[in-house]
């Protein structure tokens, strides 16, 4: 086995705290967020929000960017279905969110450290699990070998 | 415009593996209206390239730059420098692009990014369909505007065959019959007399089977030198 290979058998220790990017729509996850953190849920610090004005703005570039520069795991949060305040970017999201996993698996990344999840703004609860559910899905897959390789 | 499409990574991976410092050139007209090799394509597979090499452990400088058109020297020029550095260019352009450097930038290693595949238009967004094959002689003038040489399987000048049904031609079912879209045009322009016409056999010398083509414009021409003092690597009488 390669040193490389060996670099990339996942980090099961308990003190690995993964860094999760969560590109978050102004209309619906931000909010959800935000409220999450009013209701005094608890949810992992993992997540750095980042706020977008839709989840069509999300690009492939954007996705792939966030791992280069060593997100463990990414999340694209958008309104649910039929719900986008842009008619359908969170559909173009999602599109764009099943490319950008092919382009990860096809590099040894893996496609199950990106995932879209759809959500209203009044949904802080949901916000909470999917931010509890990441974390533990990333702790599982370990650190970014992007940054354990650099 | 010309249609191409991304090699998939792994072969691309495979292709620049002994090389240090990759530059990704792309180019921003015909492959980035499809999506292929424009500037953002360029940044997508530089980035997916970078990651690739750090989970792999493998050290590899990978350098993005993009330029107007490929296919001219001019645009190809202003990254000269780039190039130069570069130990390979991997080119995200149409087949045109990656011959374009080698011809002026003879000690460059040039590899391709891109499958070019055809001569075509979007048909809506994401979706691109074969328009012409470059025939250097072009017979859409009785053909109803519908080129037979690639929108009919068997490039028939005088179809349909008898395999065309319900508008599908026999090859594929997901295909339109060419010879039915010229027959329907033609019906309803009341031109379908021009279906009894035998169109004669075609001289395909003009085409690709004529050997590589060219073209000579001597009103455009500023150099009156001939031929073969025309800088690049290929010369009249080499080939
Ligand atoms: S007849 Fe020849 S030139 Fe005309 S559209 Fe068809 S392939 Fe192109
Ligand atoms: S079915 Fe139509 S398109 Fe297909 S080969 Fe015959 S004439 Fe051409």
């Amino acid at each position: 086995m390669t040193e490389a290979q060996e670099k990339n058998i996942p980090d099961v220790s308990s003190d690995f705290e993964p860094k999760i990017v969560a590109f978050c729509c102004h209309y619906c996850s931000y909010a959800a967020a935000d409220l999450a953190g009013s209701m005094r849920l608890d949810y992992p610090t993992n997540i750095k929000i980042l706020k977008i004005p839709c989840t069509g703005k999300v690009d492939v570039l954007y996705l792939l960017r966030a791992f280069e520069d060593g997100a463990d795991g990414v999340i694209v949060a958008g309104c649910e279905e039929g719900t986008c305040h842009f008619i359908n970017g969170n559909i173009k999201a999602k599109k764009k969110v099943k490319y950008t996993k092919k382009i990860l698996d096809d590099i040894g990344l893996g496609g199950d450290r990106l995932e879209m999840y759809n959500l209203s703004a009044a949904m802080g609860q949901k916000f909470a699990d999917l931010a509890k559910e990441m974390t533990e899905r990333i702790k599982k897959l370990g650190p970014s070998p992007v940054n354990s390789g650099a | 415009m010309i249609v191409g499409e991304q090699k998939p990574i792994e072969e691309i991976s495979k292709m620049i593996a002994e090389y240090k410092t990759v530059l990704v050139m792309g180019c921003n007209t015909c492959i980035a209206v499809c999506h292929a090799g424009g500037e953002k394509e360029v940044g997508i597979l530089a980035s997916a390239l970078r990651i690739k090499n750090k989970v792999e452990g493998r050290e590899q400088n990978i350098e993005e730059a993009s330029m107007e058109r490929q296919c001219e020297r001019e645009f190809v020029d202003e990254l000269a420098d780039k190039i130069k550095e570069a130990d390979c260019v991997l080119s995200l352009a149409c087949g045109v692009g990656p011959q374009t450097i080698v011809e002026f930038y003879p000690d460059t290693i040039v590899l391709p990014g891109i499958n070019t595949t055809f001569y075509g238009m979007p048909k809506e967004q994401g979706f691109f369909v074969e328009f012409c094959g470059g025939c250097g002689n072009c017979v859409l003038d009785m053909t109803a505007g519908i080129c037979p040489i690639v929108r009919c399987s068997k490039s028939m000048l005088n179809g349909p065959c008898g395999g065309s049904q319900e508008g599908r031609c026999e090859v594929n079912k997901d295909i339109d019959c060419g010879w039915q879209l010229i027959h329907d045009r033609l019906k309803a322009q009341g031109k379908l007399d021009f279906m009894d016409e035998i169109l004669p056999p075609k001289d395909w010398s003009p085409a690709r089977h004529g050997g590589p083509r060219k073209m000579v414009r001597e009103d455009l021409k500023i150099d009156e030198k001939p031929e073969d003092e025309i800088e690049g690597i290929t010369k009249e009488g080499e080939k």
